[in-house]
């Protein structure tokens, strides 16, 4: 198991410069581009991946102001699509193992929470000591975390020309990314709610588009839960 | 509009982000991180995530929608295989499927 200050710390950077921080500087960099097509200005932009810090949300604000829809639609709309981040708070802290820490502690830990670090802190966390995975969290969601606002400035100020095709294939490779991660995912009632997950929203949302994600979460994790619990427990065998 | 405007935008979207994240904060002080309650809302931000990213490749709202479903479909498949092949390296997976996409797309639009 990984202890020690210098040697998680490296590993944090090491593991977010191998993949994780050049997706988000892609895709903040598709990120950038429209923002500037909404009428955002380059530091709103970079204010918008630092503070928000969650793409969905950010497109959503993007794109509903681009159409021009009121602040009151737009807020809520930016809010209802970063909801995630609720049940992601709950199931990341306690595994952080961090023991007692101060709110403002924790409401910074928060802050710094996105898809990425969720997906691969909860993946690497079993192989670091629990007194050191804090450290490892705050490493590399700092380092993603930049390489998206730079990626955002870069995307605004459209300083890279790169054809349609290749475009295309950057904006594909963050939802690949965390479609691999979540493959290795242990755990039955996990695995059961991811896949209860997806069930769910192709269906929710053709129906209920603007919270298929909370249908999906709610009624997949649920059901998988439940699922995961009857099975455990030896019955159906 | 006024940059005013935009930075109002900018700051309550942050904020109505937050707030989501602050409520799990008040949530997690109040569990106990071994019981039902805990494994019931990991299960369903497990299951958000997946929905998430299964909306992304399969029901894009982004420039992925010009892509056909099948050229979305194959490059996950590509992806998928080129990860397993290459000893589970995420690297593998990720470069196989952006290049396999850009590529068909080229090939056949």
């Amino acid at each position: 198991m990984l202890s020690g200050n210098t040697e998680v710390m490296r590993k944090a950077m090491l593991d977010a410069v191998s993949l994780p921080a050049f997706i988000l500087l892609f895709t903040m960099m598709g990120f950038g581009s429209l923002a500037r097509g909404a009428g955002f200005g380059a530091e709103m932009a970079a204010l918008a991946s630092l503070m928000i810090w969650g793409l969905p949300g950010q497109l959503a604000m993007v794109e509903l102001t681009a159409t021009g829809q009121g602040i009151i639609a737009i807020v809520f709309a930016c809010s209802l699509a970063n909801a995630r981040f609720l049940p992601m708070v709950v199931s990341f802290v306690p595994a952080m193992s961090r023991g007692r820490s101060s709110l403002g502690g924790m409401l910074l830990d928060a802050q710094l929470l996105s898809i990425n670090s969720w997906a691969v802190c909860l993946r690497e966390f079993p192989s670091i000591a629990p007194e050191f995975r804090h450290r490892y969290y705050v490493t590399f969601a700092s380092s993603i975390l930049l390489a998206a606002v730079i990626g955002t400035l870069i995307g605004y100020h459209g300083s890279v020309f790169l054809p349609a095709v290749v475009m295309l294939g950057l904006v594909f490779i963050s939802p690949l990314f965390f479609a691999l991660v979540l493959l290795a995912v242990p755990g039955r009632a996990e695995r059961y709610s991811m896949i209860l997950g997806c069930a769910t929203i192709s269906i929710a949302h053709t129906l209920f588009p603007s919270v298929d994600l909370l249908i999906a979460g709610f009624v997949g994790g649920s059901v998988g839960f439940a699922a995961g619990r009857y099975w455990k427990g030896g019955h159906g065998r | 509009m006024g940059a005013e405007y935009f930075w109002i935008i900018v700051l309550s979207c942050a904020a109505a982000t937050f707030v989501w994240r602050a409520l799990g904060v008040l949530v997690v002080k109040r569990i106990d991180a071994d019981g039902a309650f805990f494994q019931w809302v990991t299960c369903v931000s497990y299951a958000m995530v997946a929905g998430l990213v299964f909306r992304m490749i399969i029901l894009p709202e982004s420039q992925l929608a010009e892509v056909s479903i099948e050229i979305r479909v194959a490059a996950v498949i590509i992806a998928f295989a080129a990860y397993f092949l290459f000893r589970r390296r995420l690297v593998a997976g990720v470069i196989a499927g952006g290049v396999s996409l850009s590529g068909l797309v080229a090939w056949i639009g």
